[in-house]
Formats: C-alpha cells, structure tokens, sequence
C-alpha cells in the first residue's frame, strides 16, 4: 500500500503538503521537531495513492514516497 | 514498495537555510531533478549569487563558486569559455538579476552565452530583510517602499522575459512558478529544456521562476501562494517566450 | 614560440608576453591609453586558441577573469585607472578565493575622469590592496618596454606561485612607446597543479567549492591569519628593485616606471657634469615595497629626493621606510605632469643646501 514517509527534523511546518494533497490525508501533528515546528502526519494511509504531490510542493524535500 | 518520490542524487543531503514555504529550495530541488533526468551531474558547475541563495554551493554535488552581487553569468561566461563541455548555471534572485547584475544578465544573453540562468522573482529582497526589488509590484509595501511602490516615484515591476526575449542569442527562455504542483513539474520541465538547450550549444537559456517569500511578504506561506497566483500571476504572465529548438517563437498565451 | 627580437608598442607587448606566458583567457574593455593591448588580444588570443571577451564594463571583464581563473587558466584583464577602480570588488574576490591571475594598469592622468597622459597617481590603490579587506596584490613597476615583458611573464608565475592576483602598474608612455625588445619563448603552461581546487568535470573526485564567504564565527578571521602568512611570504621573497650608482652618491633618488627613466639619465649627466654626485634607487615590485634597502640608505646617511609622478604616495613609503633616520624630499608631478632631468638635478640641489626635507612642485614654479 502506498506510503509517504516524513523526515520530522527538515520540517519547516509551511503546510503546503497538507494543501495539496489531493486526498485530504495529511494534517499537523501533535509533535515537535527541534526547530519547534509541528511536521506533518499520514492520518488516514488506506487513502493515500502514492500520487506524490506531497514530495513535490514540499521546499524541504523532507517527504519520500513509496508504492 | 519502492521509493517513487524522494531527494534527487545531485542535491546534497544539507537542510536548506531558507525560511518556512520558500521558493528557493524547491528550485534547487527541480534543477538537481533535471541534471539527473539529463545524466550530466559530474559535468555542472553552478553559479551561486549574493542573496538568500548565497548558500546554494552547499546543496548540490558538483563543482560551485560564488559570484559577486549581479555578476554570476559573467563568472559563469568564463567559466563556460574556458570548460566548454561543462554544464554551466547560475542561481539567482531578482535583485541579483534585475537590479545590479541587469547588464550581466542582457549581455551575457546577448552575446548567446551558453549557460542557464535561473532567476527566481519573488519580488522582493529576501536576505537583507525585505527590501523594494525590480520586481515588486505596485502597491507592494515593503521596507523600502513603506507606502507600497508608487509607479511614478520608483517605476514599474520589470519583466525580465519581455526584456530579453528579442535577443538573438536567446534559445530558450520560460518563465514558470513552483505555488502547486502543476506548475512545479511545469518549472522542472522548463529547466531541463533549458538546459538541453545548452547542451545541443543552442545559445542561452533562462528560467524565471515566479516565486514566493512568505517572510518578506508578510505572509503565512499558504497564504503566499494564493496572493502569488493572484497578483504576481496578474503581472508576470507564465509560458514559453522563446524556443530555438521548436524553430517558429512560441506566442505566450 | 621562440625567442625573437621584435620592435614593439609597450601595450602590445604585455600581450604578447601573456600569450607567450600561456594565457588562454582575456576580458577586457576599451579604455585610452590601453586599447592597444585589448585590441592586441582581439586579433592574437584566437590565433591561439584562447578566449578573448570585450566585456560590456571592466566590472564584468574581472568577474569573467575571476571565472575562468576558477576554472584553471590562465587569465588576465586590462584597463587604466577608472577601469582598475571598477574591478576592485573582483579583485578583492580573487583575493579572498586565493584565485590567481595577472593584470595590468595603464595608469593615466586623475583623479575623476582626468586625462589620457601619463601619471603614477594609481601608487596607493595598488599597493593597498584598492578594494574591501585585508588583501594584497603583488605590484610590478616596469620602466621600459623589455621590463613589460618580463615582469608580464614574471607576473603570471608570482601569481600562480601565490594564488593571488598579480599586476603590472605601467603609465600612457611605457604603454604607447615603442622600444625594441627581446619577446621570450612561450612557456608551457601546466594547469595540473591546480587540479587539487579547479572547476570542471567532478567525476571521480570530491568537489571542488571557491567561496569567500566565511559566516561561522572565528572562520573569516582565521582565514585572514592565513592570507597574512602568504602575504608576508611574498614580502620576504618576492621583492626586487634596481640600485644604480647609490655608493657614492650625496643624493639618492628614489623612482619607480617613468620616472626613474628620467631620473636615470639625470643621475648619468650629473656625473659628467662634476658637482653633486646622484644616484637611483629604483623599486621594481612596489608591493612587497623595497623597505629594507631604502633603510639601509638611512644608515649610509645618505639624503634621498623621492621623484614621483602622484603627490606623495612613493614618498610615504619611502618615509616609513626610513623612519625619520634621513632626511626625505620630494619631487613631484601628476596630474599628465613629467619630471625633467634638470628639474630633477636642480631638486637635488636644494635637498643638499637645506637642512629640512623639501617638497617641490614645479608646475607652480
């Protein structure tokens, strides 16, 4: 099953993968990174589809997709 | 499961410095996607400017030098002269470009350079806390237009691809933005035309990127990008302004 | 090439001394009285298979220069003051890279737009670095035209020597005069010591980064302490200048470029002429700056007439050099104004018969 996989320290919390993604899987989580930003979560796996826009509008490249 | 999306072989493993939502870091991203679609890593030295880029040696895998304010494509016409077969491309910002590196940047198109400019226009500068840029628009506030640019105290928003789109040494000249996905895959594509353009010894090629600075603009970066398809949108029109290669001079929409 | 024996304009043999030192790369920009040395390498630098640029200012010919400089050759820029102002920011960038490569400043009249006649009123910008930071440029004084070439060629070494630019400061008449010279064999230029930090292809070996930015704290500075180092490495090995009948000389002229080719006929027809006996202590690298054979002069005792053509640039080396242990006077012109041998002997009369130094300008005589 697609999967995206978020590196929680490159996080800048700008929230445009959550704008994007078209499934509407991606919201803020509750954590920290150190810089003291919330990074994003998958909070709803089954829907994701892999498409990647997440990893393309992300300006940190902190997203990797995998399918 | 395989990894279909993820940081591209040429770009380094360093954290960006850039602030939340930035532009810049996208931009470098793409290129480094291009360079590896085009297989010319060990070929490219880049050209980093004075500006909020000023770091971008850091992000990348292949040779770098940094220029001084404005002059990247004279750095990067030496270079390019004396090691023909390297891949040479400068990263800009639109004070760099389009303030005092204007004269670089025209003669270096007209003389058909053959190097890649890529110019990121978020009209404004960015390092040195939010200045009026060439390409504010009017209206803008900033901390140098604090009343928002009036055109008939500090002059209109330039249009860097209107300008140098009649030069005959121009072979490949775009101007995109990276504010969705469509339009970062657009601004991917640009790049790697323009940098095949250089590589088939084309002439020069240049990449506006209409981009984003949610901190100079005062904006959450969400927000930047809906006022940067409305308003920069509005002034800069996006497309293709000159392709040496498809022969007959696109027409932008 | 080999060795021939050619009349030549001083401006075209610099050019053809770089070519013959394996210059490959040339950006500059039209500027009175050195076109002849661009215009030299318009037509000679393809003919040699290297690049020549007419840049569209001299601020993009030193960025073109630093480039190509970066990435292994060669490289050299031309132009006279206004043009040498606007590159400062280049050169100092060279500097803070430890980029190497040559240039030369055909100095003329100042300061503003000023005139197109000879002057050496450039003295301090060259010798103190000229534009932002701590750096030194290695600045050679030719005054003739076979000295244009050598110190050309010599020029292109020191500066791959040091990883660090190098200049000639010549004036409109070395540059438009012409003065048979010995044009040396072309020297094989090996660019592989520089494979270690060039720009190029980075297949197979680490990347290579040329900045001049240092933010993290202590970083810059310790850099400086480096370029101190290399910077007084060049001072102990790196001077030379010319003494000619010092001796027995009463007065001892100090002179560097033009200048000191008057100076030099004024000390042979002193002589001849029996009276005072001169003699001319001539720098030929300004920077590192002849200090301790000028002080050597003080011990002798000896009274030394700077003849410069600036108002007092050479005459304040020469006075630190002496630190207060002799008496200094000056002779100076500028401003296209040329020392004559009379005024020169007749200077050196008056540094004899008084008991304080002199400064004399003789355009208000």
């Amino acid at each position: 099953m697609p999967e995206i996989k978020v590196d929680k320290e490159r996080c800048k919390g700008c929230e445009f993968c959550i704008l994007y993604c078209p499934k509407k899987t991606i919201s803020l989580s509750a954590g920290f990174n150190t810089k003291g930003y919330h990074y994003p979560e998958c909070t709803d796996p089954e829907s994701c589809t892999g498409c990647a826009m997440c990893g393309w509008i992300c300006p940190e490249v902190a997203i990797e997709v995998y399918k | 499961m395989e990894k279909v999306f993820g940081k591209p072989e040429s770009l380094s493993d360093r954290p960006f410095t850039y602030c939340p939502g930035c532009a810049h870091s996208l931009v470098h991203r793409l290129t480094a996607e291009a360079i590896d679609d085009l297989g010319v890593m060990p070929r490219c030295i880049g050209v980093a400017s004075v500006g909020c880029s000023v770091f971008s040696d850091l992000y990348f895998n292949f040779d770098f030098i940094q220029a001084a304010h404005g002059r990247a494509p004279a750095v990067a016409t030496g270079i390019k002269r004396v090691k023909p077969d390297c891949v040479l491309f400068t990263h800009q910002g639109d004070g760099d470009l389009a303030s005092i590196g204007t004269a670089e940047l025209i003669h270096s198109a007209n003389r058909g350079e053959k190097i890649t400019i890529i110019f990121v226009n978020n009209a404004i500068y960015g390092m040195t806390g939010g200045q009026m840029a060439p390409t504010t628009l009017i209206g803008m506030k900033t901390t140098t237009s604090p009343l928002g640019r009036q055109a008939e105290v500090q002059g209109y928003p330039l249009r860097v691809c209107e300008l140098i789109r009649e030069l005959k040494g121009v072979a490949y000249l775009e101007r995109t933005a990276v504010n969705n996905p469509q339009n970062v895959l657009k601004t991917k594509r640009a790049l790697k035309k323009a940098f095949q353009a250089q590589l088939d010894g084309l002439g020069f090629s240049l990449v506006e990127v209409v981009s984003q600075c949610p901190t100079g603009w005062g904006m959450l970066p969400a927000d930047s990008l809906e006022w940067l398809e409305k308003e920069m949108g509005a002034y800069f029109p996006l497309g293709v302004f000159k392709d040496a290669k498809a022969e007959e001079p696109q027409e932008v929409a | 090439m080999a060795e021939e024996r050619l009349l030549m304009k001083g401006n075209e043999a610099i050019g053809e001394a770089a070519l013959r030192a394996g210059c490959r790369f040339y950006a500059g920009y039209p500027i009175t009285p050195q076109n002849e040395l661009t215009e030299y390498m318009s037509r000679r630098m393809p003919e040699e298979g290297g690049t020549f640029i007419q840049a569209e200012s001299e601020i993009a010919a030193i960025n073109m220069v630093y480039g190509a400089s970066a990435a292994g050759a060669r490289t050299m820029t031309s132009s006279s003051g206004p043009g040498i102002s606007l590159k400062q920011e280049g050169i100092s960038y060279l500097c803070g890279s430890e980029l190497p490569c040559f240039y030369a400043n055909i100095v003329r009249g100042g300061p503003g737009l000023g005139n197109i006649a000879p002057a050496q009123s450039d003295y301090f910008q060259s010798t103190r670095g000229g534009g932002h930071g701590d750096y030194r440029v290695v600045v050679f004084a030719p005054s003739t035209v076979q000295e244009l070439v050598d110190l050309t060629i010599l020029g292109f070494e020191v500066a791959d020597r040091y990883n660090n630019p190098s200049m000639i400061l010549g004036d409109g008449i070395l540059g438009q005069m012409m003065e048979p010279v010995v044009m040396r064999e072309s020297v094989t230029y090996d660019p592989s010591g520089k494979t270690g930090w060039a720009l190029g292809n980075s297949e197979g070996r680490e990347r290579h980064m040329i900045t001049s930015v240092r933010l993290a704290p202590g970083t810059l500075e310790r850099h400086n302490v480096h370029l101190r180092k290399k910077y007084l490495e060049i001072e102990a090995k790196e001077v030379r200048y010319e003494l000619y009948e010092v001796d027995d000389a009463d007065v001892v002229i100090i002179a560097y470029g033009t200048a000191a080719r008057v100076a030099k006929s004024a000390v042979t027809a002193a002589r001849e002429k029996g009276g005072i006996k001169l003699g001319l202590l001539r720098p030929i690298t300004l920077w590192p700056f002849p200090t301790d054979a000028i002080a050597d002069l003080a011990k002798n005792k000896q009274d030394i007439l700077v003849a410069e053509m600036s108002f007092g640039q050479l005459y304040e080396d020469v006075r630190l050099s002496v630190c207060g242990k002799a008496k200094v006077s000056l002779l100076a012109h500028t401003g296209g104004g040329l020392p004559t041998e009379d005024e020169i002997i007749e200077a050196a009369g008056k540094c004899v018969a008084s008991s304080e130094p002199v400064e004399i300008y003789p355009v208000l005589e």
